[in-house]
């Protein structure tokens, strides 16, 4: 098997993935619908006085993006795993975790990608100023892959339960915790004029552990799904 | 010889047996150290010059908290035993400790929060270490959570051997973010939990109780890993003639 027939499935597994997204726009609307109606459920809460939402901001952006990647990760391996594609991927004769890695990658263009060119929009509505929203950005960019990353261990683990989506959750959001602690006061410390370096240098070390290990997880969590 | 060991340990029949002669000794053992532990905790080590009594809860606490870590370790390593050479008893370990683990956090927790009511004045405060040990929580149910949601036993057990292999790579990260969040947002409640001169007389207690919650582990998973296997193997033969030997 050379590398470059891997290359060519990875490709190809990517440009189906999305291309099935395509097909059915509404499913990836939908999480990103969600993500703009909580943080603007937050306001309507907490009362709409500007200096406490400027503070709030940050971390509310961050859950609410939490909460939308959790709403859409399912949709990694559910279709793939009824309609026994999944099966396939575990019996060719490629690596799995490049192949769990494409499907991640594609997952994170579909649903990650949207949840970040929405986010300015976000900080504006909650007053954070425009440093802080760049930041914003910077570790939105950089986090969301993390999200769907260590989502897809979870979601291997439970695909193949009836109702998996409670233990999802359950799963997944306990490991999401430093991610939104670091991204969060980095957005914090950009709305206080402070400089962001650490934080992000943090965020990055996120990603790297989490897009070399966490593939290998799926991968033997899928195995085990399946079997 | 060593080789040997291991594959009759390996073996349901083999730890069922010797495991049901450890079982006694080590309870017994436990109940010695815990009531050591306690007399000398609680009587014979003196009161704090600043706390007064409310320390001694400290005895509790403190090794409720070094065994939820070191349980949730153990369960990682046996769950990784298990899935690279297939031993099903380390499998049956990984779960077994599971509960325990759970509860142990759980007492930390509570004991944690029963000893910041009269020194912090709240019950709870958003404290590096009990928001860890409170996520440490979340970790264990959701490995039990997992494990109850699989019908089948032995790929439910695989399965959660790789969530606390994720857990084992991120309960580090998780500690030191939670440590860092904590330091730029707390300021007013300094918490001296573990001062690092601890005096003997307290020490001495201290390090009874952790030892008797060691064996207080040890024994209970072994009871339980006992249930355990009898489940699973309740279809051989030698579990058959167990029960209707009884």
């Amino acid at each position: 098997m050379t590398s470059d027939s891997l290359t060519r499935a990875f490709a190809l597994l990517l440009k189906r993935d999305l291309l099935l997204a395509m097909r059915h726009r509404a499913e990836m609307i939908n999480p990103l619908l969600f993500f703009v109606l909580v943080t603007s459920l937050f306001p309507l809460g907490i009362g709409a006085d500007p200096i406490l939402l400027r503070a709030v901001g940050p971390g509310v952006i961050w859950v609410a993006a939490l909460l939308a990647a959790l709403l859409s990760l399912e949709g990694i391996f559910r279709s793939d795993f009824e309609d026994g594609t999944l099966e396939q991927f575990l019996l060719s004769s490629h690596p799995v975790s490049v192949l769990v890695l494409a499907k991640v990658l594609a997952h994170w263009l579909i649903t990650g990608l949207p949840l970040l060119l929405i986010s300015p929009l976000l900080g504006v509505l909650l007053g954070l100023p425009g440093d802080a929203i760049i930041i914003l950005l910077v570790t939105l960019a950089l986090g969301t892959p993390v999200l769907s990353l260590i989502g897809a261990v979870g979601v291997a683990l439970t695909v193949g339960l009836r109702k998996g989506g409670m233990i999802l959750s359950l799963l997944v959001l306990p490991l999401y915790v430093p991610l939104l602690i670091f991204a969060a006061s980095a957005v914090d410390t950009a709305a206080a004029g402070l400089p962001v370096t650490a934080h992000l240098s943090l965020i990055s070390a996120l990603l790297v552990l989490a897009l070399s290990l966490s593939p290998l997880a799926t991968a033997a969590a899928l195995r085990i799904s399946l079997s | 010889m060593f080789n040997n060991f291991f594959h009759k340990m390996a073996s349901p029949r083999y730890f069922y047996n010797i495991s049901g002669h450890l079982i006694p000794w080590l309870a017994a053992s436990c109940a010695l150290l815990f009531l050591a532990g306690l007399y000398y905790g609680l009587v014979k080590a003196p009161p704090d010059y600043q706390q007064g009594d409310s320390y001694r809860i400290m005895f509790i606490h403190v090794p409720a908290a070094w065994m939820s870590m070191f349980i949730y370790v153990v369960m990682a390593g046996a769950g990784a035993i298990g899935l690279i050479w297939h031993i099903k008893l380390a499998e049956v370990m990984a779960i077994s400790s599971a509960a325990i683990g759970a509860w142990f956090t759980f007492l930390a927790l509570v004991t944690g929060s029963i000893w910041g009511k009269p020194m912090w004045g709240t019950w709870w405060v958003w404290d590096a270490r009990l928001t860890s040990e409170l996520i440490l929580l979340f970790l264990y149910l959701g490995v039990i959570a997992l494990y109850n949601a699989i019908d089948d036993k032995r790929t439910a057990a695989r399965a959660v051997a790789i969530l606390a292999l994720v857990g084992v790579v991120n309960i580090p990260i998780i500690h030191y973010s939670v440590e860092w969040w904590n330091t730029l947002h707390q300021g007013p409640t300094v918490t001296k939990l573990d001062k690092p001169s601890i005096h003997l007389s307290m020490l001495i207690p201290l390090l009874l109780m952790a030892f008797a919650f060691k064996l207080y582990y040890a024994f209970v998973v072994l009871m339980r890993a006992r249930c355990e296997v009898l489940e699973r193997e309740r279809h051989t033969v030698w579990v058959r003639e167990l029960a209707e030997k009884k």
